[in-house]
């Protein structure tokens, strides 16, 4: 229809894959583009330090949509095609290659990358980080019984990678900077739980140790050096020390930044004609009165929605709880809501039968879970977060007291 | 490849084939049907690719585990044959499985 407006997304990950198919799903008939820098089609991440590592997932499990569908959906997928920049007078963006391709409405979906360790021999070939399909293959073909796997950084990439690396035979020694795993990221009790059931399967944890540089020989690394003095022989180094948003496009073009790329509730950034989604936003988060930049499949997908619907003309998606999940040997961590700011904790379950859950109250309101091999928890407790929800500290311990009881009674 | 048909919580039928070894979510998403978000991948760990498993078919699709019958406990609108879809493997024997969906997801 020559009436629509012309969308271009940029970023052709998860979420902007998913604002492209939900268009499509929402009626929107208007020319869709979909620019991506990545050889291949909009791919999940998540598998990639799972399932694909593990070789449980194919190619074709992990792509969004079929090659084709693109085409037979009327979306234009340009590939291998990084963007160099944006003219928001021209309403035009230029790819590398000098094309220049108009819009009416933009969806920035740029993502993030993995944060770089500057120390001496981050650049030897060996060492790895973990983000995009590419990374997952060299990490794959690199991993194999007895291989020495040096994991840098305690975060949700390095554990997940670490117990699937192990599961094809690796040796594997975890260094982390803080005195905790997941330090910046769950609970102490949720930390020290998943520290010592990765000791209980063979990982070796350096805690409080800052890495100074990889040793090489040949170009390819062969060690990892520590502050305090210690050499640890590794076959690979894997990187996983948090994710940086890439908001070079949109600092380009002028856009509001923070810590990403500043939108508002419905994912439109400074610029009425520009949205932004997924990992490279810093959005507002109404349950808890304050912005912040997530890095999750579930924020991607929310705020995809949200574009999408303002763009098709459709209400607003009701706005959702932020969540998680990680799997990691036999456990299942699902995580809902924001823990800081909490002024009491409260553990429900069996952390000896790896079965539990950590709920975090403030001033009596739920405000966050941590559930570990426990559904309902999680599932419950997401509901009471949606809902503000104020508990009785005493029943949510109370295991007798089933979690739907807890989750109805208030 | 296995028939299944989607219906949307309006009535709307999407007739597709799907490949056996997808799940029934997969199947879903890769055709683009609507009503199903998934927003995990597959993972079990949100309920958000819920649907309702035509009676003539329940037999044939299994019984859902005490993992997915406990997600399932929080869903909205359960019923009987209510399923997580990504838990529904496809087999050449689910061909011309007929599936329902709810009105929404979250």
């Amino acid at each position: 229809m020559s009436d629509s407006p012309r969308v271009l997304i940029v970023g052709a990950g998860h979420a902007g894959g998913t604002a492209a198919a939900l268009l499509r799903q929402y009626g929107f008939e208007g020319p869709i583009a979909l620019v991506g820098e990545e050889p291949i089609p909009p791919y999940q991440r998540p598998p990639l330090s799972k399932a694909w590592l593990k070789g449980e997932a194919d190619e074709d499990a992990l792509t969004l949509k079929p090659a084709e569908w693109y085409a037979e959906a009327g979306v234009d997928l340009w590939l291998a095609a990084p963007v160099a920049s944006i003219d928001r007078a021209d309403r035009k963006v230029t790819l590398s290659d000098g094309e220049r391709l108009p819009y009416d409405i933009l969806i920035l979906a740029t993502g993030a990358r993995a944060r770089p360790l500057p120390v001496a021999g981050a650049d030897l070939s060996g060492v790895l980080s973990l983000r995009s399909a590419a990374d997952a293959e060299a990490l794959k073909t690199a991993l194999g019984p007895g291989k020495r796997i040096v994991v840098v950084g305690g975060g949700y990439v390095g554990l997940e990678a670490a117990a699937s690396a192990l599961a094809l035979g690796a040796e594997i020694t975890v260094v982390e900077r803080e005195d905790r795993v997941l330090a910046r990221v769950a609970s102490r009790t949720l930390s020290s739980f998943f520290q010592d059931y990765h000791q209980t399967q063979g990982v070796t944890f350096h805690l409080g140790a800052r890495v100074t540089g990889f040793d090489g020989v040949d170009g390819k690394v062969t060690a990892v050096r520590l502050a305090d003095g210690a050499t640890l022989p590794c076959d690979v180094a894997l990187v996983g020390i948090g994710a940086l948003p890439n908001v070079e496009l949109a600092a380009g073009c002028g856009l509001a930044l923070a810590d990403g790329i500043v939108v508002d509730g419905e994912a439109r950034t400074s610029d009425p004609a520009i949205f932004a989604i997924g990992d490279c936003t810093w959005r507002p988060m109404p349950l808890y009165g304050r912005e912040l930049r997530l890095e999750s499949v579930p924020n991607a997908l929310e705020q995809a929605k949200q574009a999408a619907s303002a763009i098709a003309g459709r209400a607003p998606p009701p706005s959702e709880v932020p969540w998680f999940w990680s799997d990691q040997y036999d456990l299942k961590l699902q995580m809902a809501g924001l823990a800081d700011g909490a002024d009491e904790i409260v553990v429900r379950g069996d952390q000896a039968a790896g079965r539990f859950a950590v709920f975090h109250l403030r001033e009596g309101v739920l405000t966050a879970v941590e559930a570990v091999n426990a559904p309902p928890e999680f599932m419950g407790g997401r509901q009471m977060i949606g809902r503000q929800a104020r508990v009785d500290p005493a029943k949510l311990a109370d295991t007798a007291v089933s979690m739907k009881e807890v989750a109805a009674g208030q | 490849m296995a028939k299944i048909t989607y219906i949307e919580h309006d009535g709307r039928e999407h007739e597709v084939e799907v490949r056996p070894g997808l799940s029934v979510m997969e199947g879903a998403v890769k055709n683009n049907i609507p009503g199903i978000d998934a927003d995990c991948g597959g993972a079990c760990a949100c309920a958000t690719c819920h649907v309702y498993v035509d009676d003539a078919w329940r037999e044939r699709t299994g019984k859902a585990s005490a993992m997915e019958e406990s997600m399932l406990d929080f869903a909205d609108e359960v019923e009987p044959n209510s399923r997580l879809s990504c838990q529904i493997r496809v087999t050449a024997e689910l061909d011309g499985l007929v599936v329902r969906l709810p009105e929404r997801q979250h």
